[in-house]
């Protein structure tokens, strides 16, 4: 078939699109991932016992902040992923932006006189810490991966650490409901290690899954 | 190529309300950018397939396209990945620039202008009135009808009169490259 051809037949089959299709099925992705990722954590780990009362504190909140700035940023990214030849830069440097706030504040927590650093770094439970940050990250990494199959995503590998990153950090969320910990050094070294984690294969992933 | 952008962003728009007229024109003029970006690359050949690819590539996903968003830098991603597609296949280097957008859209003109003294050397060796029909349909876009109703000639004898002139172009241009052979 020669070109006129082909235009002839694709305008043809033009029909009105509706405005907003990119973010509407990131979103459906997203929110079927994580509603799994909920139904995992409150079936298999459980939230923690005294979670009202945490909620009633600042550190928790500077926990569930941080992974949740992580996951709008990741969201950011994604949706540019997922339009060819959109400039994600911006929100992947401002990525940094929590993470620098966070070690300013695991800083201080550190260097506060009565320290326990092994406390504040390693808590009860930095051996499990990321791999169950990881296995909840895979559902809404499934639900982002398919939505994006559906878009247009033209860097495959950066478009499948995005979707990771939102994974991994929405993830830390929903397990920072469950996890007793809230130091910002234990925060920082082992919710940031999960995240990357998911982030790492969801890169791999990437050209594995998303060709079109 | 502000005016471009802008030009191909309306009808873009337009072709994403459902209007086929602007559709059919974006695709056309794309189509012509693709060709000589592609080209450039991959040569002749293996170009036409990947403007085909790019084109259906870019309906089927044009629903990704947001109007904030320069349509330039849009057609270019999807173009790169067409073209890192067609390298992986065939073995060859996969690194394409980033930032090239302007260049599809730029070259294109360049090439075209190149083209165009070509088409019009060789409209001189036709005669007067089949050049005026070759120009009226091949290169102002005219439809046949159109030209038919200017002329005073009948549709049918518009088509043979056209294909004939674009066949003797033709053979002048074979004639011209095999003398090109024997210097």
């Amino acid at each position: 078939m020669n070109t006129d051809q082909l235009i002839a037949l694709l305008s043809d089959d033009l029909a009105p699109v509706r405005r907003g299709v990119v973010l509407r099925w990131l979103l459906a992705g997203l929110a079927a991932g994580l509603l799994l990722a909920v139904l995992d954590m409150m079936m298999m780990l459980k939230p923690r016992p005294d979670l009202v009362a945490a909620m009633a504190g600042g550190p928790f909140w500077m926990k569930i902040s941080y992974t949740a700035a992580l996951t709008i940023l990741g969201l950011v990214i994604v949706q540019r992923q997922a339009r060819a030849g959109a400039d994600s830069r911006i929100p992947l440097y401002a990525l940094g932006a929590p993470v620098v706030a966070l070690i300013v504040l695991a800083a201080v927590q550190l260097s506060a006189p009565q320290a326990d650093s092994a406390a504040l770094l390693m808590g009860q439970t930095w051996s499990v810490c990321p791999w169950l940050i990881l296995g909840l990250a895979l559902p809404v990494y499934a639900g982002l991966m398919l939505a994006l199959r559906r878009l247009a995503p033209t860097r495959l590998s950066l478009a499948g650490a995005a979707a990771g990153l939102v994974a991994g950090a929405s993830a830390a969320t929903v397990y920072g409901f469950h996890c007793p910990e809230v130091a910002a050094p234990f925060i920082l070294v082992w919710y940031t290690l999960g995240i990357a984690m998911a982030a790492g294969l969801g890169s791999l992933g990437g050209p594995h899954f998303l060709r079109w | 190529m502000i005016e471009a952008e802008g030009q191909y962003r309306e009808w873009m728009l337009a072709g994403l309300a459902g209007d086929t007229g602007a559709y059919r024109k974006l695709l056309a003029a794309l189509g012509g950018h693709l060709r000589a970006y592609f080209a450039r690359r991959v040569g002749p050949s293996a170009a036409e397939d990947l403007v085909q690819e790019t084109l259906i590539a870019m309906h089927s996903r044009r629903a990704t396209y947001e109007p904030s968003q320069p349509l330039t830098a849009w057609v270019y991603g999807i173009a790169r990945y067409k073209l890192i597609d067609e390298y992986r296949r065939t073995r060859r280097r996969a690194s394409v620039p980033l930032d090239e957008a302007p260049d599809l859209f730029a070259a294109d003109a360049v090439e075209s202008a190149g083209a165009k003294r070509d088409v019009e050397k060789l409209m001189a060796t036709l005669p007067e009135g089949k050049r005026a029909l070759v120009r009226a349909i091949k290169l102002d876009g005219a439809s046949v009808a159109e030209a038919a109703a200017a002329s005073g000639l009948s549709e049918s004898a518009v088509k043979v009169t056209v294909h004939r002139a674009i066949k003797s172009l033709g053979e002048d241009v074979t004639r011209d490259e095999g003398r090109g052979d024997e210097h």
